[in-house]
């Protein structure tokens, strides 16, 4: 007979050695006496050298793993009948949750798991003003030996508090940086009292519903013993008593006439809430918060609002970014100059972006345009949208992919789709950007791709003639 | 805290506590950062549990119950005569905050009443959800209660801030909604559903943050006349349209001051029960809405037995069913057998021939499927010759179904 004893508690280092050792040494469970004494220096298991690590289906170590926190003396027993059992030729022993003991330790895990789900839930703090700031006390009761596998939900949960979680078996404290553990502590070591409580138990009762009245189901999911560490468990016996009579008063009650008057105008008004002016819908642009990574600010359109003609780009660049103002950049230039061959006066177009915020990422000191996908570019569409609502011009240019993505809600192919075509609701040309000419490798394809750009600026500047005439 | 901060939180708690759909579930796992608070495990917690057995998980208010609408299900109507108040955005963050780092919620729940314009309030709400995360840090679950009427780019925004964002149907029909809910219009809601579902989807692919635990609605049952059948094809048409992660049912509750033309009597808690398990059955048990209505009468649900055992009764010919040998789909449509007991049944069968002690380790539901089931050392009496079957089986009053 070996007699092996483990630290109190969940001792998981304890258990793991133990196991290696009598594996290594062939000991049959029937051979093991487990004992979990609490003079520790006992240490049954004769030394020799470590003996070498088990391996063991990733789902027994885990099993294993939560298992040795549950309360119950016989939990390494059963453990290590089932770790010997894997290891003689039943590798695959977890998988069938029938067999008795498999049963009886998923049963177990089960109420391990239980236990820290039900700390994470009910475990309440308090709060102490102390010497250096705020400090959070909590005082539980935890069924098993949880403490230690509950301390990352707290510490990854509350990081930026100081805390101390206290209960029957030992403590935790937090500092914002560090973890320490600590001794058993009392329930008189915790506060009593927390100025927040009152507010906690004013919205639990009122958060109540008495014409669901149903203690029972409450009680499953809320065990009465966690209730004298919860606040809010004061209120359940009057909540439970009065519900009916606040139904039966609820039942009885008559519709009673509306006192107030039936504010007609406000409602009528509410219907009228969208930006009505350019300027208005600006203000809600400047406002927002970037959809993308990298802008810094709204880079707004530009330009006559009874403007005949809207050039739509894809988004500002560096430059405009910093200046705030659309098309400035090498390619606004390059736009400025086709406009001017193509017969267009820029004053007199309006020109903005389907993005309205510069988006990139940081290399060094460059900042690197990235292109926004599509999603990105639907989240600004709305706003594109009511801005051409209110220009209301005759033609719309889509400088694009993504103009005519955001125009149109699809993707379209420039390649493809090129030329005149309805963009949304609009009648429009779709062209390319110009940023695309300055990235085209030589200088035939750059001459080539000049021309065509400057035919379809033409193109829409006859379109906009002819709808006018 | 004082009084008035506490006496507005009694009013506001209290009016936005008829919203079931209000959950802290599906949330990407997140720690808080060095200094901040807030975690997400993905799962949800269920921080307290009230005497009506709910779940109280969120701080779930409303920013205020001053509204313009006048919806006669609706406890916040314009014409309801309930005490009103309104937060700031300050005193919500406040509470939010303070809530949180006492452990009583997983983050806040946050809905209103229409002010000034749709606009306005969706305006008003995401300034919360800003606030906490920009100026806080904060990493906790947020739940925003959408405002359809409100225009697209708030919505945009919205789901920047937001763990999850809900738009709520309320009325299973465009008819009711017109008559109990004039402000409201059914195509308003589903736009807004439209919008949500392509802003959820093209983030997920594109690795970005836009509602991440997706949406949820609620429907109210028991307001109208609509059937049991037609509110399940709505949300088997809203889990297929929007991939909503869920559909929640409301009993209507009696509510003080209610409407004159809404029935005023206990909520129908059974029927809601039914909805919920019948709900199961659609998304996790293959099956159809028309076969779910096949197990009741006139498109109404059985009450008196759960949608399975109902289905299970009028389908005896498909039964007893061999645990050791039938396929998956079969030994779900068992009474009794739930989706994870079928996983184990089928991952132990292959290493050992089951027997009824073995099932009696896998469920608790065996009274219930032993009639429907032939094991290793059971084969039940031909289930034609019971004609008490059904008064065996059905329980004498079902339990309350849990709401998270």
């Amino acid at each position: 007979m070996r007699r092996v004893v483990l630290q109190p508690g969940a001792d998981a280092d304890g258990f793991r050695a133990a196991v290696r050792q009598l594996v290594a040494d062939h000991m049959p469970p029937e051979g093991v006496l487990w004992d979990t004494d609490d003079s520790p220096g006992l240490f049954g298991t004769p030394a020799g050298g470590e003996a070498p690590p088990l391996a063991l289906p990733r789902t027994v170590a885990e099993l294993a793993s939560v298992a040795v926190c549950h309360s119950a003396p016989e939990r390494y027993a059963l453990l290590y009948d089932l770790i010997w059992r894997v290891t003689q030729g039943e590798r695959d022993l977890l998988e069938v949750a029938s067999d008795p003991l498999v049963h009886r330790l998923e049963r177990m895990r089960k109420s391990v798991h239980r236990d820290l789900h039900k700390m994470h839930a009910f475990l309440r703090f308090r709060r102490v003003e102390g010497e250096e700031g705020e400090h959070f006390v909590a005082w539980f009761e935890p069924e098993h030996h949880i403490l230690r596998a509950t301390a990352d939900f707290f510490v990854t949960r509350f990081r930026g508090m100081a805390w101390s979680i206290l209960t029957p078996r030992g403590s935790l404290h937090w500092d914002g940086l560090r973890l320490t553990e600590g001794p058993a502590a009392n329930r008189a070591d915790a506060p009593c009292d927390d100025d927040f409580e009152a507010g906690w138990l004013g919205y639990y009762e009122s958060t109540f519903n008495p014409a669901r009245v149903n203690p029972t189901a409450m009680r499953a999911e809320m065990p009465k013993k966690y209730w004298r560490n919860m606040p809010e468990a004061a209120a359940i016996p009057a909540l439970i008593h009065e519900a009916p009579a606040r139904m039966r008063v609820m039942i009885a009650q008559q519709g009673a006439a509306p006192r107030r008057r039936d504010p007609k105008l406000a409602v009528a008004a509410m219907a009228r809430q969208a930006p009505d002016s350019l300027a208005a819908l600006n203000r809600l642009i400047q406002e927002a918060p970037p959809f993308v990574s990298g802008g810094t600010r709204a880079v707004l359109g530009e330009g006559p609002e009874d403007a005949a003609i809207a050039f739509v780009g894809e988004q500002p660049g560096d430059q405009e970014d910093l200046e705030g103002r659309c098309f400035i950049g090498p390619a606004g230039q390059m736009l400025d100059r086709a406009l001017a061959e193509a017969g267009i006066e820029r004053a007199r177009a309006y020109l903005t972006n389907a993005v309205k915020h510069f988006k990139f990422t940081q290399r060094g000191k460059r900042r690197l345009h990235q292109s926004p996908t599509a999603g990105e570019v639907k989240h600004y569409r709305w706003w594109l949208m009511k801005e051409l609502e209110i220009i209301r011009p005759r033609v719309v240019v889509a400088l694009g992919a993504t103009a005519a993505l955001a125009l149109t809600g699809q993707a379209v192919s420039v390649g493809r789709e090129r030329g005149q075509r309805l963009l949304g609701p609009w009648p429009g040309v779709l062209t390319n950007h110009p940023a695309a000419l300055l990235r085209m490798p030589d200088e035939t394809a750059r001459q080539q791709g000049w021309n065509h750009f400057v035919a379809d600026l033409r193109l829409a500047a006859a379109l906009s003639e002819r709808a006018s005439g | 805290m004082d009084d008035t901060l506490l006496k507005k939180l009694r009013i506001l708690a209290d009016a936005a506590k008829y919203d079931a759909s209000c959950a802290s579930s599906g949330g990407t796992r997140r720690e808080a950062a060095e200094g901040a608070i807030g975690s997400a495990t993905g799962a949800g917690i269920c921080h307290s549990y009230t005497p009506d057995g709910r779940c109280v998980s969120l701080l779930k208010i409303l920013l205020t119950n001053y509204c313009l609408f006048d919806c006669a299900y609706c406890v916040n109507r314009r014409s309801s005569n309930v005490a009103r108040a309104r937060f700031s955005v300050e005193e919500v963050v406040r509470l939010t905050l303070g809530f949180y780092k006492r452990n009583y919620i997983e983050g806040l729940f946050l809905s209103s009443g229409i002010i000034r314009s749709p606009d306005y309030t969706m305006e008003q709400m995401m300034l919360v959800a800003r606030m906490l995360r920009q100026q806080h840090g904060f990493t906790g679950y947020i739940h925003l209660k959408a405002i359809p009427e409100a225009s697209p780019w708030l919505i945009e925004q919205a789901g920047l801030w937001a763990d999850r964002l809900s738009v709520n149907l309320e009325l299973p029909s465009a008819e009711s909604l017109g008559r109990l809910a004039p402000e409201k219009d059914e195509t308003t809601i589903q736009t807004a559903m439209g919008q949500m579902h392509e802003r959820i989807v093209e983030a997920k692919e594109e690795r970005r943050r836009f509602s991440p635990a997706g949406q949820s609605t609620q429907v109210i049952v028991g307001a109208d006349d609509t059937t049991d059948a037609a509110v399940l094809a709505a949300s088997d048409r809203l889990y297929r349209r929007y991939a909503m992660k869920r559909v929640y049912y409301s009993a209507f509750s009696p509510i003080p001051e209610a409407s004159t033309t809404l029935p005023v009597r206990p909520p129908p808690l059974q029927r809601e029960n039914r909805l919920y398990q019948a709900d199961w059955l659609l998304r996790y048990y293959g099956f159809a809405v028309e076969e779910i209505a096949e197990g009741g009468q006139d498109g109404m649900l059985d009450l008196e037995v759960d949608p399975k055992l109902a289905w299970a009764l009028k389908h005896r010919h498909r039964f007893p069913v061999d645990v050791n040998s039938a396929e998956r789909e079969m030994l779900l449509r068992v009474p009794g057998l739930g989706t994870r007991v079928v996983e184990r049944i089928l991952s132990a069968r292959r290493h050992t021939r089951l027997r009824m002690e073995d099932l009696a380790r896998l469920t608790s539901g065996l009274k219930r499927a032993r009639p429907f089931l032939i094991a290793a050392d059971h084969h039940p009496a031909r289930l034609t010759d019971r004609q008490d079957l059904r008064q065996r089986l059905a329980a004498p009053r079902a339990k309350q179904m849990q709401l998270f």
